[in-house]
């Protein structure tokens, strides 16, 4: 499961250019992730230029 | 300030494609709006802010305040430390983004477009004359009709896709960057300084940028492809401990930029792209924004055409995509040609290189020169490089 962390993130959008499956969503504030629409194809962890999008383990999510 | 339930033209993004776009439709008489999800035109800044003057003075009426700094030379570094000098045959100018993307917008609502900003556009719904889009702004969303709906929504454009045009970039079409704008730095405020180097930015380069009072913009991009293991920002750590071990960062942005050949659909029915949505940037070198200028006036007044005669489909706004094929676009190609060459090079191949320049005398070094020598080994890139560079 991608994930990003708001921290770090720069809103910049360079992972949204290259999202395949268009499902990441980006406004002024956030960038969202459409899990369902994901394949989880880590292009966008890959790109992302400060580090801000990690891959966790799904039950990570329910911590 | 309100907003209407409907527009012959909504821009998506004000970006100085966007601008453009909004004025010069406007100016014809089009009822044009234009949102920007940001809440303010111009900030943030992903941009390392270089052009040539007189590409860019084709373009705007030009303001002296937008200059943060005029160059008269390129300086590149090669992996093991050579320097060669290009100085360059017309001036270049580090813009201040800030306030020309600002003044850029105030000139497109002079020509009677409506600006608003914090106003995301989540969505679009094709209608058989044209577009309802979805808005939100501030907490209300709203829908709105309008005729065409220009995209200049950046590398991350979505209007596109919604609109049924694939732009995702592929890895190696991609420059995921980083930039800081540095003070307390002793460099050269008459000279742009570029690093090529796999150590420092592999498949890319850094650049230095002189914006005044000891500043600068220092930023680096790297190649798709050669991501994953360390990020741009992970390089420009280390570029700047090593180089400029006392700089502050007093700003630090990322952004992606696409060195991709340029989109195949400019346009579609009742849809126009333009700027960095449309991949606008010259892939060799990165810089878009005076394409970006370009397009936008270019579209503004095509899609306003369209509007006087009435024909929104593809073909009323097809002479945009024609003229840009003809003009800015046939250079664009020819770029990526070189681009594709010059991210491959290895370090080695590099070295070479400015080897052979190294010993040529500084007033023999042009652009072509570069280029000649350096695909001495690549005779079938001579032409492109030609092609583009033939008028320097």
């Amino acid at each position: 499961m991608i994930v990003v962390k708001p921290e770090i993130c720069d809103l910049c959008g360079t992972c949204v250019a290259v999202c395949p499956q268009d499902c990441i969503d980006l406004s002024e504030t956030q960038l969202l992730i459409d899990r369902q629409q994901c394949n989880g194809c880590r292009l966008c962890v890959q790109v992302c230029p400060f580090g801000a999008l990690k891959e966790e383990a799904e039950h990570v999510d329910s911590v | 300030m309100l907003i209407r339930s409907d527009y012959d033209v909504i821009v998506v993004g004000g970006g100085p494609a966007g601008s453009m776009a909004a004025r010069y439709a406007a100016s014809r008489g089009a009822h044009v709006a234009l949102f920007e999800k940001d809440r303010e035109i111009g900030i943030p800044v992903r941009c390392a802010e270089g052009v040539s003057e007189p590409v860019f003075r084709q373009y705007v009426e030009f303001d002296e305040r937008w200059v943060a700094s005029r160059i008269d030379k390129f300086k590149f570094h090669s992996p093991d430390g050579k320097t060669i000098i290009w100085k360059t045959p017309t001036p270049g100018l580090i813009l201040n983004r800030r306030l020309f993307d600002h003044d850029l917008a105030v000139r497109a609502t002079h020509a009677g477009a409506k600006i608003f900003t914090k106003a995301y556009v989540s969505g679009l719904v094709k209608m058989p004359d044209g577009y309802i889009v979805r808005l939100k702004h501030l907490d209300r969303e709203y829908q709105i009709r309008t005729k065409i709906v220009i995209a200049a929504d950046g590398v991350e454009s979505r209007v596109a896709r919604w609109a049924g045009i694939r732009t995702q970039l592929k890895l190696q079409d991609i420059e995921p960057c980083v930039q800081i704008l540095a003070g307390n730095i002793d460099v050269d405020q008459s000279a742009c300084e570029f690093y090529f180097s796999t150590k420092w930015a592999p498949g890319g380069y850094v650049w230095i940028f002189p914006k005044g009072q000891a500043t600068a913009n220092i930023g680096l991009g790297i190649n798709g492809k050669y991501a994953g293991q360390r990020t741009p920002l992970d390089y420009l750590y280390e570029f700047m401990s090593d180089k400029f071990p006392e700089a502050v960062a007093l700003t630090t942005t990322a952004g992606g930029v696409p060195v991709a050949r340029p989109l195949k659909n400019l346009v579609a029915d009742n849809l126009a792209i333009v700027g960095d949505a449309a991949h606008q940037v010259n892939p060799l070198t990165g810089g878009g924004i005076s394409s970006a200028l370009a397009s936008g006036k270019l579209a503004g007044e095509v899609v306003a055409e369209a509007i006087r005669t009435g024909d929104y489909s593809r073909q009323g706004l097809q002479y945009y995509q024609e003229k840009w094929d003809a003009t800015i676009g046939a250079d664009l190609r020819h770029f990526y040609r070189l681009k594709e060459w010059v991210c491959d090079l290895n370090d080695t191949d590099l070295n070479s290189i400015a080897g052979l320049l190294e010993n040529l005398p500084p007033e023999d070094i042009t652009l072509t020169k570069i280029f000649k020598i350096a695909l001495l080994k690549k005779p079938g890139l001579i032409v492109d490089a030609l092609k583009v560079f033939a008028g320097f």
